[in-house]
């Protein structure tokens, strides 16, 4: 067994293992953890694929900022979890069920046919020289061949934040709060008053 | 005697399979990098105290060793020595491991600095990238010791640390963005090479807001002084570590100071040119020339900066601090990018390809 080999044979064990945790762990934030595990096997994994790009994102965007939002949102909440874990013996056929449905279409997609690899051998893709940077070769390729659908995404995305802001914005007019370009532009005067007056006799 | 110990070792050396020699190499590299890293980080709070103190007129410590110098090293000692005590109703696991959480990314990301020119440990195309994503990391640490704690305290700390580290990362990864359209590469040893020849041909001049925003969102993100609200003494005793005692503790300490090392270092390689020397045309002149020693001073500057805000001023409410991030420093971040990206189109500056 290669060095490689055993790279990938472990961090997929770690992957699996991490995966399995997410759905079976008590307590969330300890799910939201072995996601984050999840997360950074398969940046690992992508390494190995030299997808050095999309790994560094991946651990850089999922792990470094959706994750942490997560697990605030987690912590936060008092989540009764004897009342979340109540019905999982019952559904579990049903989970089963579903996940086997999604993996056959994952395959069915995202298989090793459609991207015209050998269908029998699940042959590793052919490797790059050192020069190869695949954050280049991605690049061109978004902006030119698929320059529309990237721009349709990121319009979508830019909906979809201000639509999360406009919904949850509460204006609350009772709420205290500074400006502080009038803060910057107060005067001497606005503030100060000078009063010219006698001295008193001391008294 | 040099010659037949060679002798006697390479045979073995040569014996052993690939994998365990690149392993041994590897190891050999990252202690020859993280020795003289952590002894640095252990001198920089040191530095901290003695530069403070003399901000403020008092001396500092002056009484361990000479002038003070082993002041650190009785620090660590002591702090080795003491108890960890770990609260009840607690998570153990977590609460232990937090502090690792916030002190791994902080070293990890040292694998791609370069130190002079072609000396540095993996030289990886996405290097900027991948510094982006190991001090994102850093918040992890924070936040779990916060929640593992079992505390309010500890809690709030590690949820204020939360936001204002998320918010200032992409103010951040902008100016990351702005660094490496200048550079026009990911790689860290060709954003240094866009930069030789001298101190104004050094990005800090055209990405002069960039630089600005990029080292202001450093200090916020290493949560120090004055956007330490993470550890507000005033208001939530000490924040996420309230509950760390010994050992646990000093991890996160050094964690802190590794983070402002790497800051400083960062700040010096992609605005002020790493290890290329100001004096642009004595290149051939010993000392004057390119070298590692230019690093070092530069990151000496930049954390010396560090002290110098922290001494300096007052720290910010925790609303001005989300609108520092929100407001001004990402408006400001794009703006930049988008003068930079008009000035490609029209060819001028270091922009023009």
């Amino acid at each position: 067994m290669s060095f490689t080999e055993i790279v990938f044979y472990a961090f997929s064990a770690i992957m699996v293992v991490a995966a399995l945790g997410v759905i079976s762990a008590r307590n969330p934030v300890h799910s939201a953890l072995s996601l984050v595990l999840t997360f950074f096997a398969t940046a690992a994994i992508w390494m190995l694929l030299e997808a050095e790009f999309l790994a560094i994102t991946l651990v850089l965007v999922y792990v470094g900022a959706v994750m942490v939002l997560f697990l605030f949102v987690v912590m936060m909440l008092d989540i009764n979890i004897t009342q979340m874990r109540a019905g999982f013996m019952r559904f579990l056929p049903f989970g089963i069920l579903v996940a086997l449905i999604l993996a056959v279409q994952m395959i069915l997609v995202v298989g090793p046919a459609n991207f015209g690899l050998d269908v029998a051998g699940f042959a590793s893709p052919v490797e790059h020289a050192a020069d190869y940077s695949n954050t280049k070769e991605l690049g061109r390729v978004l902006y030119t061949d698929y320059v529309f659908p990237f721009e349709i995404a990121a319009v979508i995305l830019l909906v979809a934040i201000v639509a999360a802001i406009s919904l949850t914005m509460r204006r609350r007019p009772q709420t205290k709060y500074q400006t502080p370009g009038k803060q910057v532009m107060v005067k001497k005067e606005d503030r100060l008053r000078i009063i010219k007056m006698q001295t008193e006799e001391k008294q | 005697m040099i010659e037949s110990m060679m002798s006697f070792v390479m045979p073995i050396w040569e014996w052993l399979p690939m994998w365990i020699q690149v392993l041994v190499t590897n190891v050999f590299f990252i202690v020859i990098i993280m020795v003289p890293l952590m002894l640095s980080v252990a001198y920089v709070t040191y530095a901290e105290r003695k530069i403070i103190g003399y901000m403020q007129v008092r001396i500092g410590p002056n009484r361990v060793g000479p002038r003070g110098w082993l002041q650190p090293i009785a620090d660590a000692v002591k702090l080795m020595f003491k108890e960890i005590i770990i609260p009840t109703n607690s998570n153990r696991f977590l609460f232990l491991f937090a502090p690792m959480l916030s002190m791994g990314p902080a070293l990890a990301a040292w694998a791609v600095i370069p130190f002079a020119d072609n000396i540095q440990l993996a030289d990886v195309n996405a290097g900027l990238l991948y510094i982006l994503a190991m001090t994102s990391m850093g918040v992890y640490g924070v936040i779990i010791a916060g929640w593992a704690s079992n505390s309010k305290y500890a809690m709030l700390g590690a949820l204020r640390s939360a936001a204002q580290v998320v918010a200032y990362e992409i103010a951040m990864g902008f100016a990351l963005v702005g660094v490496l359209m200048a550079g026009g590469s990911l790689n860290l040893g060709d954003i240094i090479d866009k930069q030789a020849g001298g101190f104004f041909n050094w990005f800090w001049l055209p990405l002069l807001p960039l630089m600005v925003v990029y080292f202001i969102s450093g200090v916020a993100e290493t949560n120090r002084a004055p956007f330490d609200v993470a550890e507000g003494e005033s208001e939530i005793v000490a924040g996420f570590h309230v509950d760390y005692s010994g050992m646990a503790f000093a991890v996160f300490f050094l964690a802190e100071y590794a983070n402002i090392i790497m800051i400083a270092a960062l700040t010096s390689l992609l605005f002020f040119g790493g290890w290329m020397s100001p004096f642009g045309s004595y290149a051939d002149v010993p000392l004057l020339g390119n070298g590692f020693h230019w690093f070092v001073i530069k990151t000496m500057f930049f954390i010396y900066m560090f002290l110098w805000i922290r001494a300096t001023f007052p720290r910010y409410r925790y609303d001005q601090i989300m609108r520092l991030g929100w407001k001004v420093f990402i408006p400001v971040t794009i703006v930049w990018i988008f003068v930079e990206a008009v000035m490609a189109v029209m060819q001028i500056g270091p922009w023009a390809v």
